[in-house]
């Protein structure tokens, strides 16, 4: 009578893919969005990937909590499979890489190999975010509090923009849900108006917030979403997403 | 001799009673050390019947230095009722006995006082016991313990609260080895297993003593002036004759199948209700406070009627019922025996009740079960076992208890029944489960939970671990709910302003998360209109709508049982048997046999036809919803492989319809597709692995065990402020799992529950041999009688098989047709 069949294989949890079909553009230039979160800036070779939150999963053990302890692993296997399809010339975090000040010290040693493997390979800027305002300085790389590409500053949090201004920034883990034949269906997007990006977080323990709820107040103004699905990106206006 | 002293043949006789013969052999085994197990209909004083052994022993003089009796019920409600109706005998025989409840309810004070000072009977749950035998003083408190009586035996084995209990119990008899066990259980189809699951492994079976079987019940079916719909399950149809039957009985209860159609049928009534009769609303969404109002109405007779689900099944008596009202399929015939024994509880009377079948399909569900309940057949319902998740967690209550040897520890687990064919691999498993997360990569040694000693016994790391093990103690994971409250709005400088008033109850933030404000929802007897959410909950105001936008239709809970599904089967393959069935549905099977035909009780029908620009599949298994859920799944798939190019399917409790672009008599015609194959037995081999690896379902079970498990902590009520819970969701910890350490403990408890409970696994392997080489197919020109039916549930309920991509792209596309009609 029991019925047991073999449990499910192995999979890798996120796909990954630059858009065939959808592009962003901010100040002239273009962006190419990742199925993974992160984004491709053609013109400078640059990948530019936010809110990895490395070591999220052991921050919780000191208070008993033992989450798979495998979520630094899948970050950075998933951003090696970007950067081996995308071979940028750098690569730039846009901050809250680390989840902690000690996450470095609860790195996996096989961990800490593949990471120094991933910032040798290009020029690798590590921007500091609120979970990492020092960075490990061992891992490669430089680190900075904000980059400019072009026209465009890079950082880790929105900050209210001056006339003229335009921005990339991470920090919020923007989501969106879409109401299709009486489901509604939530994922991670890039949310972008004339002026600035957000990106989604790329860590795979990073939870999202809906682009509609209060910490996106005021930040953006006729707004589009780019949502990531399985095997697609998906663009929608904003009076069609909550 | 009557085993009953004078004292108590006495206090019998003061109540006009005969001790009744099942009573006595209770006493009479527990005279002799035996573990019992009582069988007996409700009404049948089989409570007393339990506590008859302890009253007696406890009517002589004792010291009072320990409890000397459990009495363990799953309902929390009952404790207070069951302690006052204690106090009938305890008090007119003047017997030097004290009682005491202890619930999640019970002050901390008092429970303090409880163990400094025992009760000779302590009235609790399943969960309480856990917490009990997880204290480090339980071994005083329980060294005298006598008897543990267990409450509706047959109700409580069947879930994952059950196999708690059974641990506990285990755990128990090591701590006071004289202890005896009486179960107490309604009827059930296999008495053995519960005899088995009452007492140790390896021991004999507990002896069953049954009690008299009572007068049958009156059932009727509806018989409705009205036409019965095809399809639906609202039974609104009905409402004038449920009103007028109300009319005449003195104290009905309408019991329905889901929280939804009981706020359908509650509002419905009202309109109905031209003489005013006090009818009232009953169900597991509501406040709790609210709820013992209409229990207290009832029990004082204010009450003409209440509306109710699943939420007053079980328990003691409210009222004086003298009718009770099934609207839509009972979905088995325990359950309709149960609540029909809502009724008139004394059992020399029969019990009045009265079915509303909602649908076509319905009636034949309701005759079958009707057929049923004369002969008191019961579903087979097999007890819960071997959950890892649960055992992860009484091992981590087990080390608050004090040091623990594996070994030791191993053979108590596997003492209890339900454990009984855990292996000591897995047994270890689940103590580095608890101890430091047990994964493969070592990373929380240092952080262990449970340390290794010197002798080689486990200890508990730090004593803060036994306080966040009794806030996530028990084995009921609710969904996430949240409080409605009934808002009041001021207008203040041209904005709306809402503030929140009092708690209406709760709904799942699912539902919830699916509405705009202003949209209008059916919810504690009227019509509500959602005003947005705040940080307390959901806010909303009362309209003056009789219809609510937002449809929360949502299908039963409960699956066809298996023994009423085989019923149906059964007597739709008879046309000698039509006879019963109302006209209008005679007709409907008569030309179903003209138009296509209608299959014998071991046959499986499938049609096929074309409609609109679309051909359809529908068959006909009648093996309930969860299972035909599943086989949609998998046949869309299979049809996918096969280029039938599949759009979507649709699963009811009795058939399953699938649509397709190709025209699926054709394919079939031509030999390109083959029904045989299509339902072939090995779909559920690596089609059903690659599905539910992927599916929510799974993620949802995952998410049970997980929280069972102790590995993400409960979402306390209150504590979600502090901001110090988990937050990292559930589905990216299955995710990452899954690819790293597909073999993790929790993944293996995962996939069981899913396999058993909310994909039917095994009921879907048995349909699949059952149809082998028995599937009849019928290429029509046009849908059937019978299909009919199936094919307007679709816009009813959710359509499966649609991938999010292809959603995701038709909601975009669907935007661009829109631009391009403006354009």
């Amino acid at each position: 009578m029991p019925f047991s069949p073999k449990l499910p294989a192995p999979s890798s949890a996120r796909p990954c893919g630059l858009s065939r079909t959808q592009r962003i553009g901010l100040g002239g230039l273009e962006f190419i969005p990742d199925l993974s979160g992160a984004l491709y800036v053609p013109d400078f070779k640059a990948l530019l990937v936010a809110d990895l939150h490395l070591e999220k999963g052991s921050s919780l053990a000191r208070r008993g909590v033992y989450l798979p302890p495998y979520d630094t692993r899948e970050s950075l296997s998933q951003l090696r499979s970007v950067i081996d399809a995308v071979e940028p010339a750098q690569v730039i975090f846009l901050g809250d890489s680390f989840h902690d000040g000690e996450a470095r010290e609860r790195f996996d040693a096989s961990d800490l190999t593949a990471l120094r493997a991933i910032a040798a390979r290009q020029q690798t800027i590590w921007i500091t975010g609120n979970h990492d305002p020092a960075p490990p300085r061992d891992i490669g790389g430089a680190i900075v509090d904000e980059v400019a590409l072009g026209p465009i500053m890079l950082r880790h949090q929105p900050k209210s923009l001056a006339y003229g201004e335009m921005e990339i920034a991470g920090h919020l883990h923007p989501a969106a849900s879409v109401a299709q034949r009486g489901r509604r269906i939530r994922c991670r997007c890039f949310i972008a108006d004339r002026r600035r990006i957000v990106m989604p977080a790329f860590g795979s323990y990073t939870g999202a917030i809906s682009v509609s709820s209060e910490p996106f107040d005021g930040l953006f103004e006729d707004y589009q979403v780019w949502m990531l699905g399985g095997r697609a990106i998906h663009r929608f206006p904003a009076a069609k997403v909550k | 001799m009557s085993p009953l002293p004078q004292r108590f043949l006495d206090w019998f006789a003061s109540r006009g009673w005969v001790a009744r013969a099942h009573q006595l052999a209770v006493i009479e085994h527990a005279a002799r050390g035996e573990s019992v197990l009582l069988i007996s209909p409700t009404g049948g004083g089989k409570t007393l019947a339990g506590f008859l052994p302890s009253l007696i022993e406890l009517a002589e003089p004792h010291s009072r230095d320990g409890v000397h009796t459990l009495y363990v019920s799953p309902l929390k409600a009952l404790a207070v009722d069951i302690a006052r109706n204690l106090e009938a005998p305890v008090n007119e025989m003047d017997l030097p006995v004290t009682v005491e409840t202890r619930t999640g309810d019970t002050p901390h004070s008092r429970r303090r006082r409880q163990r400094e000072n025992p009760p000779d009977i302590l009235i609790t749950t399943p969960e309480q016991v856990s917490l009990l035998v997880a204290d480090p003083g339980a071994a005083h408190m329980l060294r005298h313990l006598k008897v543990i009586i267990l409450d509706e035996l047959h109700s409580i084995v069947t879930s994952k609260r059950g196999v708690l209990l059974s641990l506990a119990l285990s755990r128990v008899a090591s701590l006071a080895p004289q202890v005896l066990r009486i179960g107490l259980s309604a009827t059930v189809a296999d008495p053995d297993a519960l005899r088995a699951w009452l007492v140790p492994t390896g021991t004999a079976l507990a002896p069953l003593v049954m009690g008299k079987a009572g007068a049958a019940p009156h059932i009727r079916i509806l018989k409705s002036v009205e036409r019965v719909p095809w399809s639906g399950h609202s039974s609104l149809y009905a409402i004038p004759e449920i009103y007028d039957e109300i009319r005449r009985a003195k104290m009905t209860l309408v019991f329905v199948n889901t929280r939804s159609q009981a706020e359908m049928v509650f509002q419905s009534l009202w309109e109905a209700n031209d003489d005013h009769l006090a009818i009232a609303l009953h169900h597991g969404s509501l406040d709790v406070g609210q709820r013992r109002k209409v229990e207290a109405a009832m029990a004082a007779g204010k009450l003409r009627a209440v509306v109710c689900t699943s939420t007053l099944d079980l328990g003691i008596d409210w009222g004086d019922v003298d009718l009770v009202i099934h609207v839509g399929a009972p979905k088995g015939s325990s359950r309709l025996l149960q609540r029909i024994g809502r009724s008139n509880h004394r059992l020399e009377v029969p019990s009045e009740a009265l079915l509303v079948p909602s649908n076509r399909f319905e009636v034949l569900e309701c005759e079958a079960a009707l057929q049923a309940a004369k002969v008191n057949a019961q579903d087979t319902q097999y007890p819960s076992v071997l959950k890892l998740d649960v055992l992860a967690q009484h091992i981590l209550g087990r080390a608050c208890a004090g040091p623990f040897k594996a070994d030791e520890f191993f053979l108590e687990v596997t003492g209890a029944w339900t454990y009984r064919n855990l292996s000591r691999e897995v047994f270890d498993k689940a103590v580095d489960f608890v101890a430091t997360g047990g994964y493969a990569l070592r990373a929380y040694e240092r952080y262990a939970k449970l340390r290794r000693q010197g002798d080689g016994s486990w200890r508990l790391s730090h004593p803060l671990l036994a306080q966040a093990y009794r806030l996530n103690i028990g084995t009921i994971v609710e969904e996430e709910m949240l409080k409605v409250r009934l808002a009041s709005v001021k207008r203040s400088l041209g904005k709306r302003v809402v503030t929140g008033g009092r708690v209406l109850g709760e709904l799942e933030e699912y539902f919830l998360s699916q509405l705009a404000v202003g949209d209008t929802f059916l919810f504690s007897g009227e019509v509500l209109r959602f005003e947005g959410l705040d940080e307390f909950g959901a806010l909303a105001t009362r309209t003056t709508a009789s219809e609510p936008m937002i449809p929360s239709y949502m299908g039963g809970k409960f699956p066809l049982s298996t023994y009423l599904a085989e019923r149906v089967r059964e007597m739709l393959g008879d046309p000698k048997s039509w006879g019963a069935l109302p006209p209008q549905v005679r007709d409907w099977l008569s030309l179903q046999r003209c138009k296509s035909v209608v299959p014998s009780a071991r046959q499986m029908l499938a049609e096929t036809f074309p409609r609109a620009d679309k051909h359809y599949l529908v068959c006909y298994p009648f093996e309930g919803r969860l299972a035909h859920q599943t086989l949609g799944m998998l046949i869309t798939r299979r049809l996918e492989r096969w280029g039938a190019q599949p759009l979507g399917f649709v699963a009811s409790e009795y058939a399953l319809v699938v649509w397709t672009v190709r025209d699926l008599s054709l394919l079939i015609d031509s030999g390109r597709l083959s029904l045989a194959r299509l339902f072939e037995e090995d779909m559920l081999g690596d089609d059903l692995e690659a599905w539910l690896a992927e599916s929510s379902l799974m993620k949802r079970s995952f998410r049970t065990a997980a929280i069972i498990g102790g590995l993400i902590q409960r979402r306390l009520p209150g504590k979600e402020k502090t901001g110090r819970q988990v937050t990292v969701n559930s589905d990216l910890i299955y995710d990452v799992l899954r690819s790293h350490q597909p073999d993790h403990i929790l993944l293996r408890a995962a996939w069981d529950d899913a396999a058993d409970g909310l994909i039917d696994i095994h009921r879907l392997g048995a349909l699949l041999r059952r149809i082998r080489g028995q599937i009849v197919h019928r290429a029509l020109d046009m849908v059937s009688p019978l299909a009919v039916s199936v094919l307007l549930e679709i816009g009813r309920e959710s359509i499966y098989g649609e991938g999010h991509d292809a959603l995701l792209a038709e909601a975009a596309g669907a935007l661009i047709s829109e631009a391009m009609r403006i354009v």
